[in-house]
């Protein structure tokens, strides 16, 4: 039944063909057999995923249910969960325990999801490669030897494995799609504000979405459906009305317009990788979707600007973190300055250190003007790119990353290396865009994704077309061979 | 070097946080890696640019001046490091 998508296990708890207590109890016992060495988890909340799934087979008795109910899902470690540990892959947090739950597990919650467990994450989501762990690294199912991406790694092996029905992630310049094209799942970070940011810890305020891991864009369309829509407590949350993205998906085909940029298909991009994209773009053809060449003008420097607003903005969001309210403490200082300095010093690891020491440079005197203003500029030049781009097509397909899955080690000690990886993504997070990666095939064992992105608030474009690509294509139903530890 | 050691110190300062001298040379060789990739926005002509800060264009929205949260202090206090009759405790600022 792990192999099931959510809309079908869906069906089969509102039938009675199972319960979520089998269905949770399977889950649970998957995970302790096979989790060991993929780590995808940081904690399993097995006896909340049990009370849970009680509560939801008591209203799949009565009827009273959401497509979500009785569905066992991960979160990753970035929402806060009342009650249960939220590290953000962090020494900072390690003893951190939510007072209180983020707006999205509570949704979830409500519609009747049952939460399996915390998943594995680049520290602060701060990473491509979930390397940068405090809990150690994450393996990608389909080889052990290579990363499964990052920063939501843990979530997205969890459900390539099929260890978890689906998981929630968070994108600040890919983070879900990376991963999900590394591990052979479909990602979807849906439009910025589309989802309430509160309870979800702060890496990069005005870039960071949460969004959902899973087997099917139809899977991601149930996921979205409860977790979108205006929330108080968010400040940046739309108030625009959620539509009802099953009903969109299903509708019938309409003839669309794709726009394919031509520098998504430069030097940087593996030819094997780019023939399987050209492949999938056949597809729609099929389909019947007319193929427009485009040119996203800016594209070169999206990762530049990216640098310099994302770091910038975490050195001021991470200032929270003082040794006094909350988190990691110092154990000998003598006055206020030397336990800053020692608490962030201990509990932060090297990645977050650079990130915050570059967000401090770009900010300070005599920099501010030629790095974080002339990035704050460039955004709007990257964000005009896309908005002209969207005047003629309805949505842009290329890659999602440069390469399929790189080896465990290979990037960690060039930092450059490494942020290059999120070139294709990084643009939809500075123009605020949702987009959506679709698995399209394999490189040497190693699944590729495909990414497509639409204008703002384009979710049901997005996942109609990857919902029409997967009823033409079986790359998504491709499972890794996870071993028994 | 772009960054040198002295910078890493003194942005170490701004930033509050604690390197050990063993790690100051690899900090300052990749954030001179770091500083040098992203040099190549100064190429870009934005004289006539307006700055974005933000994807989302509309305004603040506001509400209503009541009172929306209870007093949580005493649980969200259970994950303070060290308190003492409600107050967070810091090491002595006043002579």
């Amino acid at each position: 039944m792990h192999e099931a998508t959510i809309a079908h296990l869906s069906e089969k708890l509102r039938d009675h063909k199972i319960s979520s207590k089998e269905l949770t109890t399977h889950f649970l016992a998957r995970i302790s057999r096979l989790d060991a060495k993929l780590n995808s988890f940081i904690t399993i909340t097995e006896r909340e995923a049990l009370a849970q799934a009680e509560v939801a087979d008591a209203r799949l008795k009565k009827g009273d249910t959401t497509p979500l109910t009785g569905i066992p899902i991960a979160h990753k470690d970035i929402f806060c969960t009342e009650g249960v540990k939220t590290s953000c892959g962090s020494l900072m947090l390690d003893n951190f325990i939510s007072p209180y739950d983020a707006t999205v597990t509570a949704r979830l919650k409500s519609a009747g999801a049952v939460m399996l467990g915390k998943t594995n994450m680049d520290e602060f989501a701060m990473g491509s490669s979930n390397e940068t762990s405090y809990y150690g690294l994450v393996r990608n199912p389909w080889n052990y030897e290579k990363v499964p991406g990052g920063s939501s790694g843990g979530s997205a092996a969890a459900v390539a494995a099929r260890l978890a029905s689906g998981a929630t992630g968070t994108d600040t310049g890919g983070s879900i799609r990376q991963p999900a094209a590394l591990t052979g799942i479909t990602g979807l970070k849906p439009t910025y504000g589309r989802i309430s940011r509160y309870g979800m810890v702060a890496f990069a305020s005005s870039l960071d979405q949460a969004g959902t891991l899973t087997k099917t864009a139809e899977d991601a369309a149930l996921m979205l459906q409860a977790m979108a829509g205006f929330d108080e407590r968010d400040s940046t949350a739309l108030q625009e009305t959620v539509p009802d993205y099953l009903k969109a998906i299903n509708g019938p085909w309409q003839k669309i317009n794709i726009g394919i940029p031509s520098n998504f298909f430069d030097d940087g991009l593996d030819e094997e990788n780019a023939e399987l994209v050209r492949k999938a773009v056949t597809v729609f053809e099929k389909l019947g979707a007319s193929i427009k060449e485009i040119h996203l003008e800016n594209l070169h420097l999206s990762v530049p600007t990216y640098y310099v607003v994302a770091s910038a903005e975490a050195s001021s969001n991470l200032s929270r973190f003082d040794g006094v309210r909350f988190g990691h403490r110092a154990k000998e200082a003598k006055d206020l300055t030397e336990l800053y300095m020692k608490t962030r010093g201990e509990g932060f690891g090297p990645e977050v250190k650079r990130r915050i020491l570059t967000g401090t440079y770009v900010l300070s005197a005599g920099y501010y003007d030629a790095y974080y203003l002339q990035a704050q500029k460039v955004r709007q030049l990257i964000s005009q790119d896309f908005a002209r781009a969207f005047d003629d097509v309805d949505i842009i397909v290329g890659p999602t990353t440069p390469t399929p899955a790189f080896n465990i080690g290979q990037k960690t000690e060039d930092p450059i290396q490494m942020y290059l990886n999120d070139i294709y993504t990084i643009g939809a997070n500075l123009a605020g865009l949702p987009a959506l990666s679709i698995p399209c095939g394999f490189v040497e064992n190693l699944p590729v994704g495909l990414q497509l992105i639409g204008p703002h608030l384009g979710e049901e474009v997005l996942l109609k077309a990857g919902h029409y690509y997967q009823k033409e294509t079986d790359w998504h139903k491709q499972v890794p061979p996870v071993h028994e530890d | 070097m772009l960054i040198t050691r002295e910078d890493v110190k003194k942005l170490c300062h701004l930033a509050r946080l604690e390197i050990s001298s063993k790690e100051i040379e690899d900090v300052s060789m990749k954030l001179s890696d770091i500083v040098d990739m992203v040099n190549e926005l100064r190429t870009a002509e934005t004289s006539s640019v307006l700055p974005m800060a933000h994807p989302l264009d509309q305004a603040q929205r506001m509400r209503k001046d009541k009172v929306t949260e209870v007093d949580n202090h005493e649980q969200y206090q259970k994950n303070a490091p060290l308190v003492d009759k409600d107050l967070y405790l810091v090491p002595k600022v006043l002579e």
